[in-house]
């Protein structure tokens, strides 16, 4: 049960427990409860529950190694490739347990997409980088509606301009920003619920990283958006909500103004305030 | 004193400067090393290179002249009374020899009595009757006609052409007699013995007869051989590899056959020759001597090779791109179809093409198997008796005989010039396919 908000100059909570602030939210659509991940020994991540709304942006913050990626990686079941993890718990999106046997793995990625911290396009051509999950999943029946699909996703991914003449050419030889966009439209093409990006402008100058910002913002109002972010400032920017994790454990979790400016929890004053992480 | 108490009592500039000393004092000692390790890998590679050049050129000048061949010119009356007498042409039958024998009668007219006759009639290659036959065959037309044929000198004379017989040697240690090299200098002076390039290399299978040898047989036998071994090593090795690199769970097992496979490529192979023995041909029953039994051998010895090399390219190709894939919702056979294996594609040919290399060059596992025989036959399926390119030449290499010492040196250059091309096919493919990530 979640502790209730308490007014202000409270003192802050010390001991981890409960996790303090509201795991809860209006309208659930991916929902963690009593989640907990091992890599062999390793006990990763401590009986962590959660619920993200349909259409928020949620950020993941905490210091190196605090489980935050791998909570991230459960959520698509991207942990199943490696062979010494393991996930105990429960995890639904919309209410179907994504952990289940009759559950393909496949179906759940195309609902769940994912990207990553250092852009990877396919050493393929643009077109085919963003066309290859609508083909795998079969979601064009034609060229013209491949086509479509292709120019409405670079164009949210807000990189339709840059690239119109060009899209024959290498995905590998954009620049780095654009590479990210391109990754991004590439996840969007085939029509997820949920967009989940880790770490996404980690390793990107700033225009870019603004760039990309923007375009989270603009996603919000048809994704579920979970972010795991190093950088206080970007979450401060792009998310409605805060989830700290410490050491595993989900410290605290409430809305982005109220974390930053009235933190509840001693460990999270601490990170936020530059003691810890 | 050591640096830190040296550091500790001094300034930092004078700490810095010292250290730039050291630093340079140092560098003599360095730069002399560097030079000397360049040094001795620019000797070591031009002892190598060396060594090289003395084997081609010690290999051109011995085959070389193999690729020419002693023709003599004969103007030959395609007489119809002795081809085909009575009426009747019954080309088996026909008496080509003595055509070929009345034709040298008429260009030496002096010659009498029935010993020199032979030795004259000896200065041409008993092929000659047949490629007169086949001539017959092709266009009967041209009986009664008179042509002028070049035919095949024998050995005897085309060793005398080229400069391998003494003519100063005492008569009775050398093959030609002084009748025989007077005939020979005269036909040569009037252009009648000419050497030109020699078909019969390619064109023809083994013979006794070193003018007619040629390399058409055993080439065949190792294309057909090389096919049977791409075919069925380098599906099953690039399978292998994938299934061992992406799907088979790490555990004792995995080792255990990662290990098994690194022991077979350093097998001998006339163990797998042995083993082919033993299974297929006693066993299963497939013909001798066949290709298919060769490359049977061949592509067990290629196998591991090909599997280490497709091993090593999988693992080349960067997590992110098989992480992408995955994100995207590609099931496992996807991710390695579509991304994992065009990356690696590169990689694997060229360890096919290595392998191949190798089998190429195997005679001890076709010992075995009996592909070490002498056939004449050009095969023409795969389970025709054959034998392979480095068999023909152990075979060659043996044969007292001088002319087969050129052919062997020839047939060398034939193997290595296939070797360069198979190799030279690698590095254009890889180019081709390499895309950058």
């Amino acid at each position: 049960m979640a502790v209730m908000a308490e007014p202000e100059n409270m003192e802050p909570v010390t001991k981890l427990g409960e996790t303090v602030g509201n795991v809860r939210c209006d309208d659930p659509y991916v929902v963690a409860e009593n989640v907990d991940a091992f890599y062999g020994d390793n006990h990763a991540i401590k009986d962590v529950t959660l619920e993200i709304s349909k259409k928020e942006v949620i950020a993941l913050i905490g210091p190196s190694g605090c489980g935050k990626s791998t909570f991230l990686r459960c959520l698509n079941r991207m942990n199943d490739s490696i062979e010494s993890a393991r996930v105990t718990g429960n995890i639904t999106l919309g209410g179907q347990d994504i952990y289940s046997k009759e559950l393909d793995p496949v179906a759940l990625r195309a609902r769940v997409g994912m990207v990553f911290q250092k852009p990877n396009p396919f050493p393929k051509s643009i077109y085919d980088n963003v066309a290859y999950g609508p083909r795998i999943h079969g979601l064009a029946n034609d060229r013209a509606e491949l086509d479509e699909i292709v120019h409405n996703s670079l164009e949210r991914a807000g990189l339709l301009k840059e690239v119109k003449d060009r899209l024959d050419e290498p995905g590998t030889g954009l620049s780095g920003g654009q590479q990210q966009r391109l990754c991004i439209a590439r996840t969007i093409a085939v029509n997820p619920e949920v967009i989940l990006m880790d770490e996404p402008c980690s390793a990107l100058d700033p225009i870019a990283t603004a760039r990309i910002e923007d375009l989270m913002d603009e996603l919000s109002h048809d994704y579920a958006i979970v972010i795991v972010t190093h950088s206080m400032q970007q979450a401060a920017r792009v998310s409605k909500r805060v989830a700290y994790f410490h050491l595993g454990v989900l410290v605290e979790v409430d809305e982005t103004d109220k974390i930053f400016t009235n933190p509840q929890h001693k460990l999270t004053e601490d990170y936020i305030t530059g003691r810890i992480g | 004193m050591s640096c830190a108490s040296i550091v500790s009592s001094m300034t930092s500039l004078e700490s810095s400067q010292e250290t730039r000393r050291k630093v340079e004092a140092g560098l003599g000692k360095r730069r002399r090393r560097e030079r000397l390790f360049q040094a001795a890998g620019i000797l070591a590679t031009t002892v190598g290179i060396a060594f090289l050049g003395v084997f081609f050129a010690d290999l051109l000048a011995k085959g070389s002249s193999a690729f020419v061949q002693s023709y003599m010119k004969l103007d030959v009356e395609f007489d119809a009374d002795i081809i085909a007498p009575g009426g009747e042409m019954d080309i088996a039958y026909a008496d080509f020899d003595g055509l070929i024998r009345s034709t040298l009668r008429a260009e030496f007219p002096a010659v009498n009595g029935r010993n020199d006759r032979r030795e004259l009639y000896r200065l041409v290659s008993i092929g000659a009757g047949y490629q007169m036959q086949d001539m017959i065959k092709a266009d009967p037309d041209l009986l009664g006609t008179s042509q002028t044929i070049w035919v095949p000198a024998s050995a005897t004379v085309d060793m005398y052409v080229k400069g391998n017989i003494d003519a100063s040697l005492d008569e009775a240690l050398r093959p030609l007699s002084d009748a025989q090299i007077g005939w020979i200098d005269s036909l040569l002076s009037a252009g009648k013995l000419d050497t030109r390039f020699n078909t019969a290399l390619f064109s023809n299978g083994d013979s006794r007869e070193p003018e007619l040898a040629g390399i058409k047989g055993a080439l065949m036998g190792s294309f057909y051989m090389l096919i049977v071994t791409i075919m069925l090593a380098f599906p099953i090795g690039v399978a292998a590899a994938i299934y061992l690199e992406e799907f088979a769970p790490r555990n004792r097992w995995s080792d255990l056959i990662e290990v098994n496979i690194n022991n077979l490529a350093a097998v001998p192979s006339i163990v797998f020759g042995l083993l082919r023995l033993a299974v297929f041909i006693n066993w299963v029953g497939i013909p001798r001597s066949a290709p298919l039994v060769g490359g049977l051998v061949l592509s067990l010895l290629t196998l591991p090779v090909i599997i280490i090399a497709s091993r090593a390219a999988i693992k080349a190709v960067p997590p992110s791109i098989r992480d992408a894939a995955l994100g995207l919702g590609a099931s496992r056979m996807q991710v390695v179809f579509h991304h994992v294996m065009p990356l690696a594609l590169p990689g694997m040919l060229t360890g096919a093409i290595i392998g191949m290399s190798r089998a190429l060059g195997e005679s001890a596992p076709l010992l075995m198997i009996g592909m070490v025989a002498f056939i004449v036959d050009v095969p023409g399926s795969l389970s025709d008796p054959a034998t392979a390119l480095p068999v023909q030449i152990y075979l060659w290499a043996d044969s007292p005989e001088r002319a087969f010492a050129e052919r062997t040196s020839a047939a060398i250059i034939v193997l290595l010039g296939f070797l360069l091309i198979m190799n030279l096919t690698a590095v254009i493919i890889r180019r081709r396919m390499e895309r950058k990530w």
